[in-house]
């Protein structure tokens, strides 16, 4: 399955990472060769296989539900941009 | 040999016996690092005087006595959280982020008096296998200053190999223990998924994640393992297994060990690859191990598996940097205003690299609407394969081995326009990681100077096996006690 421009651009706003036309294009070129090698895949069957999501049998994971220290204010805005009290400051949504 | 190149368990015996101290050890590697740092690029962040402080702690109160790590001077991967010491993952986008908490792994190395010099370059987010993807500058191997140190963690790797750090930390997660140890002439181990905490190390794809060490030998390695395996009630996919004292499996003693060598990953290899490999499995069988070719039908599927899987996991995993809580976040020119979406998008386009960008776009196309059953739930399909392989072989054999990576270090700049070349260094690593599994990569032999390393693998929690295998070999082969000839290379001419 070969992908367009428009559609190398699509997946760039879903994955939320601004490119400049250098970058489109140079993408656009990789990416192709990239989804041929990775559909190489296909040519297994896999027809009555389950997947495998989780390598460990791991189920509901507790621990003692005790009280602990979390991290002072300061620390939690320690590496922020910008914030304003208690808060992280983001630019205007509404 | 200067102090700076012995390992960590030679240094612990010269402690006990009060022939050194730890001062004294840490101020070795710290001038090794001053001189030899310049031309291999090791260190992103250098903690010296945090350094000598834990030293001088252990000298004052004999914490030696604690661990035999205590006073041995340790690197760190630079994805590894270090609290109020910069942790970068060497990328534009963590540049000044300064942890608010350590890793479990570095509170582990903590409690016994380890002395942390640093953290230590590595791809950008750990994507990569050359260390050339790192946002700040390449590191260079220790063996030929010309050539990637492998990677991700290139930085581990080249420093332990160059005598700046007497063991390291690193992570893998298709190979970037093992083929950077390889290419550095060193010991790696990838443990068993969940057997090392994972809490408090950037994550990239947390199904294939794992933390490990790169040491100068196997009893470095055993350890190591001693002190960072464990449950940790942080990471909730750490295994709730017991830790047995993984020095007890040095025996030196193989005979009768059942080793498999998968045929499919022989084929096509460069003669002196092949030759060295050979004359590594003929040093098993002398020791009395049954080596016998065997068939991993799946091999070749790892490859675009992996590179299915790794990215959707990165795209969900590297969400996380938005420019809010912490990370680069873009500044509009004076005047003007972002709004959230384009902040986002801007602030995600300023500050990861261009393997980052690519994998996170791979990995959110592969999740996106319509592809999901084709890419992600069909690799996830050929995951079961492969591990029924392993699962099959595993009851045949005690143990796997093959080569590490099929090259040789490659020369800085010849692969890094070529990705999809560069994917292929992992092939023999990625498959373990798919199925969660342990293997060490250990030194083999040589080819034109540079080091070779041999891959062993074994069942999950089977470290034990693991390093018997490798002990072995080690101990019966000269390899291990080779040093890169950094004397004479040191470009700028430093060293007496």
């Amino acid at each position: 399955m070969k992908l367009t421009r428009e559609e190398i651009e699509q997946v760039a706003e879903l994955a939320h990472i601004a490119l400049g036309e250098d970058e489109i294009i140079e993408l656009h070129n990789q990416f192709n060769d990239f989804i041929q090698f990775v559909e190489t895949i296909n040519d297994i069957n896999t027809d009555d296989v389950e997947p495998t999501y989780y390598l460990l049998p791991l189920k509901n994971v507790w621990r003692p539900d005790q009280h602990h220290q979390p991290l002072a204010p300061d620390e939690v805005f320690h590496n922020t941009h910008e914030h304003d009290g208690g808060f992280f400051k983001v630019p205007r949504i509404l | 040999m200067d102090i700076f190149d012995l390992t960590a368990h030679q240094l612990a015996d010269m402690l006990k016996k009060r022939e050194t101290t730890a001062i004294e050890i840490t101020r070795s590697v710290l001038e090794r690092i001053q001189k030899v740092d310049h031309d291999i690029r090791a260190y992103v962040t250098l903690t010296a005087e945090q350094a000598i402080e834990s030293a001088k702690e252990v000298d004052d109160n004999c914490k030696e006595k604690i661990s035999p790590l205590a006073g041995i001077p340790a690197g760190l991967k630079d994805n590894i959280c270090t609290k109020e010491v910069r942790t970068t993952c060497c990328s534009r986008m963590l540049e000044n982020f300064v942890p608010p908490y350590s890793a479990t792994v570095v509170e582990r190395l903590n409690q016994v008096g380890a002395v942390i010099t640093g953290k230590l370059n590595m791809d950008e987010f750990a994507m990569g296998s050359s260390t050339e993807y790192s946002a700040f500058f390449p590191t260079h191997n220790p063996w030929d200053l010309d050539r990637v140190p492998g990677g991700s963690s290139g930085g581990p790797a080249a420093a332990v190999a160059a005598g700046e750090a007497i063991y390291a930390i690193g992570s893998d997660t298709g190979g970037s223990i093992r083929q950077p140890a390889a290419f550095c002439g060193i010991v790696g181990l990838k443990p068993t998924y969940g057997l090392v905490s994972r809490y408090g190390v950037v994550p990239f794809a947390s199904s294939l994640d794992q933390v490990g060490s790169l040491t100068k030998d196997v009893r470095d390695c055993s350890m190591v393992m001693n002190v960072i395996a464990g449950q940790d009630s942080k990471d909730s996919t750490s295994a709730p297994v017991d830790i047995p004292d993984y020095t007890s499996f040095l025996t030196g003693e193989i005979k009768g060990k059942k080793i498999g060598v998968p045929r499919e990953l022989l084929d096509g290899l460069d003669p002196k690859m092949a030759d060295t490999f050979k004359k590594a499995l003929k040093k098993l069988e002398e020791l009395g191990a049954i080596v016998d070719e065997c068939s991993f039908p799946h091999a070749e599927a790892a490859v675009p598996a992996y590179h299915i899987i790794a990215p959707a996991e990165a795209s969900s995993n590297l969400a996380r940097f938005d420019g809010v809580r912490y990370g680069h976040r873009a500044v509009p020119e004076q005047g003007k205003d972002y709004d959230l979406v384009e902040m986002y998008m801007k602030s995600r386009g300023e500050g990861f690299g261009p393997e980052v960008k690519r994998r996170v776009l791979l990995g959110t196309h592969f999740l996106s609407t319509g592809n999901y059953e084709l890419y992600y739930l069909k690799a996830l399909k050929v995951r079961t394969l492969i591990i029924e392989d392993y699962q099959r072989l595993f009851r045949e054999y005690d143990v796997l081995v093959t080569l590490t990576t099929p090259d040789l270090p490659f020369k800085l700049g010849r692969k890094i326009d070529d990705p999809l070349a560069l994917y292929h260094s992992d092939s023999y690593t990625i498959p373990v990681n798919i199925a969660g599994l342990p293997a060490i990569s250990l030194p083999c032999g040589f080819v034109d100077g540079l080091p070779v390393g041999m891959q062993v693998i074994a069942p999950a929690f089977a470290e034990g096996d693991l390093l018997q295998v490798a002990y072995a070999f080690e101990q019966n082969t000269p390899y291990h006690k080779q040093r890169p000839p950094l004397k004479k290379e040191t470009a700028k001419g430093s060293e007496s």
